[in-house]
């Protein structure tokens, strides 16, 4: 069950959009700067398929510039 | 204990929360993430066990949270002053490479060029009895043994008594040599005494920290972000003084570039603008310092059996003031491309007496053939100015491995080094063999073989045996081009002990199991003399055993059993506590294991159940024994040393033929030669391999894009690795730089075994290379 964290970049004045799209998106936890324009993501998928779909998901995100992969966890379904 | 799934996965969210909030913090100075940053990471209900990170020389403090006898977590730890509960992307992620599919779980013997599985008695009895074969045949400095700054100060310590006082050979030296021995050099030709006089306090107090060619932000990624936080609430400045744009540039107030070689020049500019300035501290100068030259035109190392011994001449001011005539700024900038207005800037910032400056370094200064050299200028500068050994004040030698200072240093695994002074002194030599139990006369008073002289014995087939430990030098050494087909001649017999298959497992005859960090018990030395001690978390899995164990196993079936009585199940406590023996007295003494065991570790001096923060300053230190505010007691007159050191070129320049500089590195995802962290799945894919960068120019003219092919050449190798540009870093016009982490592209079959004389320290930052498309 993957666990993972990303640095989100905006483009530049699209920090508030895209919150506002990240929001919508089911396994997916924001914590946005107060003071940079970049958000932290936090993902939590069932399995490596899930996982994958909601990261291209996230990545089609039009007020996205840049998905950086930071931390990647697995832990045991039971 | 064992804690409930939901909360697990409630605590690792927060954990890979915490890692992206950290990665954020090295790149954006003084981003708040608000509560969220404060409201940390829950304890959950694992068991929480504490020891220093394995990874840099930073020394952070982690929990790690083990549940049915398995690491499932790591947060650090904030009851440790070095990073106050902070960790870096591989801080956090450290202990998911142990169960890596290719562990090295049984010992593995080659017969027949094959390797066979082979229980670790049986596998240890062939070590002994080829170590023994081959000092009856061809003499005991025949036998060398490779260590690491890796390695514990147990390991260190019981590597030293076995080569230097059971066999009597000094042939053992550690990586430490390819990043600290500059260092080293460097304080004790200025101060006598070695490792930086102040701790990591110092960053809540200064108001400048000028970093020496030193990637912080990526190499040392905690400490620059107590950089970044006083940046951000008292306004403190970072300036970057560097040869390529990195992230820590980005993050500084002012990133200031030159010319690979000239920082010697700069450095003795920065002088000239001081003394010419009238901004010489002239009570602290005439009081505590000296000055002196040494000898120049040295040369560089590169033929075998190089030998140099510097003859230092007392100097007077005079003398100094008229050598820095040569190094106006206008001068310099001139060869530096520093101009005289940043080479100003920067003599304003340590002449400015109301201001508190560090000067912070690394590889870019210890990886120098100039090393030493480099070291004694930044420590002039603080000397004519006296910021020196104050909260705040102070030259601040960053090392780069966990346990350099601890165990490279302070056990001292060098060809020159016992665990107190060196093999040369006659009352070193008997202090140790008195501890140690042995003949005075079975201890070499003559260092032999530095790292790269090492290898080259083993080339040359002067060198027999070689163990090595913790280390990875066929990925690791300048010129692995040389050393790999050495390494692999029938003339020499590699034992290697590691915890994961590496490029220099692959030459072994024996591949020993070695337990992995929190699989053992274990001590630590960091940066700012903080001595860390941690239990055993977790059992390893086969036969894995502890390095200092297996030194022991095998000493016992050599015959000098009776030299390492000590138990294996609680041989580190008995082994620090003798070593403990060498550092007695104010100057020096060690910590007891008990106050390691309850606190995240203590400083040396450790004096009177109290850690000794600064180092030399007579109000915090109390070897200080001279009645002035200021003791450099490290030297016999009580005076630090204001060294005249010129500028001299690089071994290898660039040319018509190979025009460009080659500059080497690492990135924040990777330790070292990637054994461990490209087996941590987060951290290879965030860098999945290494690369070539270029500055965008040059990318240009040559009609090289990003990720295409490229062969990068010297006189010595090549490599095929992919452009870079645009991307992590930006080299100056002219420079081509690679990170070293990556065993599929071999940068140092690239790079020159040119050291600095003094301290026999590799070059790896600069050397000649040609490049061209595939």
């Amino acid at each position: 069950m993957p666990i993972k964290s990303y640095l989100a970049h905006p483009f530049d004045n699209k920090k508030e959009e895209l919150q506002q799209a990240l929001s919508l998106i089911k396994g997916c936890e924001i914590i946005p700067a107060e003071n940079e324009n970049v958000l932290v993501i936090v993902t939590e998928t069932k399995n490596d398929e899930e996982d994958n779909k909601l990261k291209e998901t996230i990545e089609k995100i039009e007020s996205l510039k840049l998905l950086a992969l930071v931390s990647g966890f697995n832990t045991p379904k039971k | 204990m064992s804690a409930s799934l939901s909360s697990r996965r409630s605590f690792i969210k927060k954990m890979a929360a915490s890692a992206a909030m950290t990665a954020a913090a090295t790149m954006f100075p003084g981003i708040i993430f608000a509560s969220e940053q404060l409201t940390g990471i829950s304890n959950g209900s694992l068991d929480w066990k504490k020891g220093p990170c394995r990874f840099c020389g930073v020394g952070c403090g982690i929990l790690v949270g083990i549940e049915e006898g398995k690491a499932v977590a790591v947060k650090g730890d904030p009851n440790s002053s070095v990073n106050k509960g902070l960790l870096c992307v591989k801080g956090y992620h450290q202990t998911m490479c142990i169960q890596a599919k290719d562990r090295l779980e049984y010992a593995l013997v080659k017969k027949n060029g094959t390797y066979v599985k082979t229980p670790i008695n049986e596998a240890l009895d062939i070590v002994a009895d080829k170590m023994k074969e081959t000092i009856e045949k061809h003499g005991k400095d025949a036998v060398a043994m490779y260590t690491s700054g890796q390695s514990t100060i147990p390991e260190g310590y019981v590597a030293s008594k076995f080569m230097k006082g059971a066999i009597g050979t000094n042939n053992l030296d550690c990586n430490a040599r390819l990043c600290m021995a500059s260092a080293v050099a460097g304080f004790l030709t200025t101060f006598g005494a070695d490792e930086p006089m102040g701790c990591y306090e110092d960053f809540d107090h200064a108001d400048y920290y000028v970093t020496w060619g030193n990637n912080m932000a990526e190499m040392h990624p905690v400490l620059f972000s107590r950089m970044l936080e006083q940046k951000n609430k008292r306004g403190a400045r970072i300036i970057d003084f560097a040869t390529r744009t990195t992230r820590s540039s980005m993050a500084s107030n002012r990133s200031i570039l030159f010319e690979p070689q000239t920082d010697l020049a700069v450095g003795n500019a920065i002088c000239y603008e001081i003394v010419n300035n009238g901004w010489v501290n002239k009570t602290f100068v005439e009081k505590y310092c000296n000055f002196s030259k040494g000898l120049t035109q040295m040369g560089y190392g590169l033929e075998d059996k190089y030998k140099f011994s510097d003859k230092p001449t007392k100097i007077n001011f005079e003398d100094y003031k008229t050598f820095l005539e040569d190094y106006t700024s206008e001068k310099v900038s001139k060869y530096s491309k520093v101009s005289v207005k940043d080479i100003k800037y920067l003599a304003s910032i340590f002449g400015d007496p109301n201001k508190k400056v560090m000067s912070l370094w690394c590889m870019g200064v210890n990886q120098h053939t100039r090393g030493t050299w480099m070291n004694n200028i930044i420590y002039n500068i603080h000397l004519l100015t006296g910021k020196i050994s104050q909260p705040g004040n102070g030259p601040f030698s960053l090392t780069g491995q966990p346990s350099a200072c601890g165990t490279a240093r302070e056990v001292g695994t060098f060809t020159h080094k016992l665990p107190k002074g060196v093999v040369m002194n006659p009352k070193h030599r008997e202090l140790a063999a008195k501890i140690w139990k042995v003949p005075v006369e079975r201890i070499p008073s003559k260092p032999t073989y530095h790292t790269t002289e090492m290898f080259r014995a083993v080339d040359r087939g002067d060198i027999k045996f070689i163990w090595t430990q913790a280390v990875n030098p066929l990925v690791s050494l300048p010129r692995t081009s040389r050393f790999r087909p050495g390494m692999k001649k029938k003339s020499c017999f590699v034992v290697v002990s590691d915890v994961f298959p590496t490029p220099t497992t692959d030459v072994a005859d024996v591949i020993l199991p070695a337990s992995w960090h929190i699989e053992k018990s274990g001590l630590y030395g960091n940066s700012e003399r903080r001595t860390q001690h941690w239990d055993k978390m977790v059992e390893g899995p086969g036969d894995t055993t502890p390095d200092a164990w297996m030194f022991i196993e095998v000493a016992k079936r050599m015959g000098y059993g009776d030299l390492f009585p000590y138990s294996r199940e609680n041989h580190v406590e008995e082994i620090y506590n003798e070593y403990r023996q060498f550092h007695e007295g104010k100057k020096h003494g060690m910590a007891p294991l008990e106050v390691l065991k309850k606190q995240s570790g203590a400083i040396w001096p450790y004096v009177n159940g109290k850690s000794t923060q600064w180092r030399f300053n007579a109000k915090y230190d109390p070897a200080c024994s001279n009645g002035e505010d200021f003791h450099f007691y490290g030297k016999p007159d009580g005076k630090a040393v204001v060294w005249q050191r010129p500028y001299e070129p690089a071994p290898e320049l660039p040319d018509s033929e190979y025009p460009f500089w080659l500059n080497t590195g690492r990135v924040i995802e990777h330790w070292h030669t990637g054994s461990m962290t490209r087996r941590i799945p987060v951290l290879h894919k965030g860098m999945p391999h290494s690369y070539l960068e270029f500055h965008p120019d040059d990318a240009k003219a040559l009609g090289i894009k990003n990720g295409e092919k490229i062969k990068v050449t010297s006189r010595r190798g090549s490599c095929i690795m992919p452009a870079s540009i645009n991307e992590r870093g930006l080299p100056t016009k002219g420079q081509v730089f690679a990170p070293f982490f990556d065993e599929n592209m071999l940068i140092n079959d690239v790079t020159l075994d040119a050291f600095c004389p003094i301290s026999k320290e590799p070059d790896f930052k600069k050397c000649a290379v040609k490049v061209e498309k595939v």
